[in-house]
């Protein structure tokens, strides 16, 4: 399992309820339903995310994150994930306090635009960043609300959000004790566990 | 090539007819005392009887879910593309059984049937048999053919509804309940197209209150009317426009196309049939009256109308599948304007609310509520890939 999905999963109790907004293949939630005995449901748009998710026994619902979630009631799930999705959304703002309010926990992670690479092909290049982990450029990339660690940590004081726990880890999902010490220049993927207040 | 030797196809199958002797209590307060089903089922039950599927059927369907009854068949089951060897609903690995329910035209007991108080048929003396009714019978053939627990129950549209009941009543004797353009309960629309058929039926003079069979008649024309204009509600506008535009599209741009292909090339200034859709519409009607019992539309229709598990929760459906611990799929299709995605949704969120585990797909498709019958591929995927992973959990590997 990925160093990031480890991380993911020691905050998820065993037998808990776990909504993971844009579920990809599912292979998170297989995961967790198979290690934590987790009560896992996915929302997904992708056809063949979705067939792959039916395929590995993963409960998934073809919903569009951006015409919300008021369909699920509040405190109905433990956890609920939203992993590398936040950036590609009309309204992350609102998405994370629905998470919130539908889920007593929330985990999100997202690519973190504060880290050096990202600065210094601004800095250097004076154009927008593209690497094998955001592959796509200005123009054609789902990616519309890029943020960086800072910015996040913002949005959590003025949603009055509990950070539980933040870390990072690099494109391979590892950690180290310097990302530990400067997350948002350092790290390039930001994982948060949050509560609310 | 003979239809016994297609590697896809179940080839010859045949029905059995199993009897009941014990009366079936009834939603209406009336009961059956004793009564038959034709049944149809397809592969092997595998040793430990842990492979069964159950399908039901809608409206009109019956008992021939796949495979043909003789070599001189044109068409075969109403639901072959997807039941078979190596198909989705795979007979190589389960044991699938269809009936034609209570009520029916099939050959299971029915209006048609003589009723052995009178000697004569039942025709409207048949009793209003309801989605509950049908679910209960279903359990006794269960039992009959010693199956404990379904591996999945499924079915579309009437028949999803009976999943939906499965899940509601004998949440203990299925793993899984996968209803496929269904809908938690009619809508006004859905009554009054039932309505228009149900009258135009009954007003035929051929009708006799029901008892048409002791003239020796049946009321053609209304039956004709009725799938009519049941017909038009299982299509959508964009399926009529290209089903019945095909010479038009040559000749204009696609957004031309309204459907309005003429069935002899010129308009003929009178009432007779000027228009392809015309003509389909009464060929359909046409061949359907001959096949199709008239109390058996009627109350087929009433079984829809009747239809609402919520009511005995207060019209709270989260509360019907309280303790349904079976795993739910259900699929609606985009230009299904009879039982619309948002009717899916509805179900799909009251079982939120409940706490189940659900996996729902809007597919798109043109072919509007139809298209559950048809081989669309997303569709077909989603099922296939949703009961292999069913199979490998319920079964085991070995197969």
């Amino acid at each position: 399992m990925r160093p990031d999905q480890e991380i993911i999963r020691r905050w998820i109790e065993p037998g808990s309820r776990v909504l993971d907004l844009g579920c990809g293949d599912g292979a998170l939630l297989a995961w967790l339903q198979r290690e934590q005995d987790a009560h896992a449901v996915g929302l997904e748009i992708d056809p063949a995310n979705i067939e792959q998710c039916l395929a590995s026994g993963v409960a998934v619902i073809e919903q569009n994150l951006n015409q919300g979630l008021s369909n699920f009631e509040s405190d109905s799930f433990d956890t609920v994930l939203l992993a590398q999705t936040l950036q590609a959304l009309d309204n992350p703002a609102e998405l994370v306090r629905e998470m919130l309010r539908i889920g007593r926990k929330g985990i999100v992670t997202f690519p973190n635009f504060g880290n050096w690479k990202s600065r210094l092909d601004l800095l250097l290049r004076g154009r927008m960043p593209v690497s094998d982990f955001m592959p796509h450029q200005w123009y054609d990339t789902p990616n519309i609300h890029f943020c960086t660690v800072r910015d996040f940590d913002a949005l959590c004081r003025e949603g009055d959000i509990r950070v539980l726990a933040r870390t990072v880890v690099n494109s391979r999902h590892e950690g180290s004790w310097a990302m530990r010490a400067w997350p948002n220049f350092l790290g390039e993927i930001a994982i948060y566990h949050l509560s609310r207040n | 090539m003979s239809k016994n030797d297609r590697s896809d196809s179940l080839g010859l199958v045949r029905p059995q007819r199993l009897a009941f002797d014990e009366p079936l209590a009834l939603r209406s307060g009336k009961s059956l005392p004793a009564y038959e089903l034709m049944v149809e089922t397809y592969g092997e039950l595998n040793p430990d009887r842990s492979n069964a599927i159950l399908i039901c059927h809608a409206l009109s369907g019956d008992h021939h879910a796949a495979g043909y009854h003789s070599e001189d068949d044109r068409k075969p089951g109403w639901w072959d593309n997807c039941i078979g060897p190596g198909k989705a609903i795979d007979t190589n690995r389960f044991y699938v059984v269809c009936l034609n329910n209570l009520g029916g035209c099939g050959g299971s007991t029915g209006p048609v049937s003589i009723n052995p108080e009178t000697g004569k048929h039942y025709g409207p003396d048949f009793p209003i048999i309801t989605v509950r009714d049908w679910v209960n019978s279903q359990l006794r053939l269960m039992d009959r053919l010693g199956i404990g627990k379904w591996v999945a129950v499924i079915g579309g549209s009437l028949g999803g509804m009976q999943v939906l009941r499965w899940a509601i009543s004998y949440p203990e004797r299925l793993h899984h309940a996968i209803a496929i353009a269904a809908a938690p309960k009619l809508s006004a629309q859905n009554i009054a197209f039932n309505e228009v058929a149900r009258q135009s039926i009954t007003k035929d003079p051929d009708f006799h209150d029901g008892r048409y069979l002791e003239h020796g008649v049946y009321p053609k024309q209304g039956l004709m009317l009725a799938r009519m204009v049941g017909h038009i509600t299982y299509l959508s506008d964009s399926s009529m426009r290209a089903k019945f535009g095909k010479a038009l599209a040559g000749l204009e741009a696609e957004q031309g196309n309204f459907g309005r292909d003429l069935r002899s090339g010129s308009l003929s200034f009178g009432f007779n049939v000027d228009f392809e859709v015309e003509s389909y519409l009464r060929y359909q009607g046409e061949q359907f009256s001959e096949k199709f019992d008239a109390n058996t539309y009627l109350l087929m229709t009433k079984a829809l109308d009747y239809f609402d598990p919520s009511v005995d929760y207060d019209g709270d459906l989260s509360l019907a599948f309280a303790n349904s611990d079976c795993r739910f799929l259900l699929m609606s299709f985009s230009t299904d304007w009879r039982f619309p995605p948002d009717r899916s949704r509805e179900v799909v969120n009251q079982l939120l609310r409940a706490g189940k585990r659900v996996s729902y797909l809007e597919i798109d498709a043109d072919q509007g509520h139809d298209a559950f019958l048809l081989p669309i591929p997303r569709y077909i995927h989603a099922l296939s890939a949703y009961l292999g992973n069913a199979h490998r959990e319920i079964c085991g590997h070995a197969s």
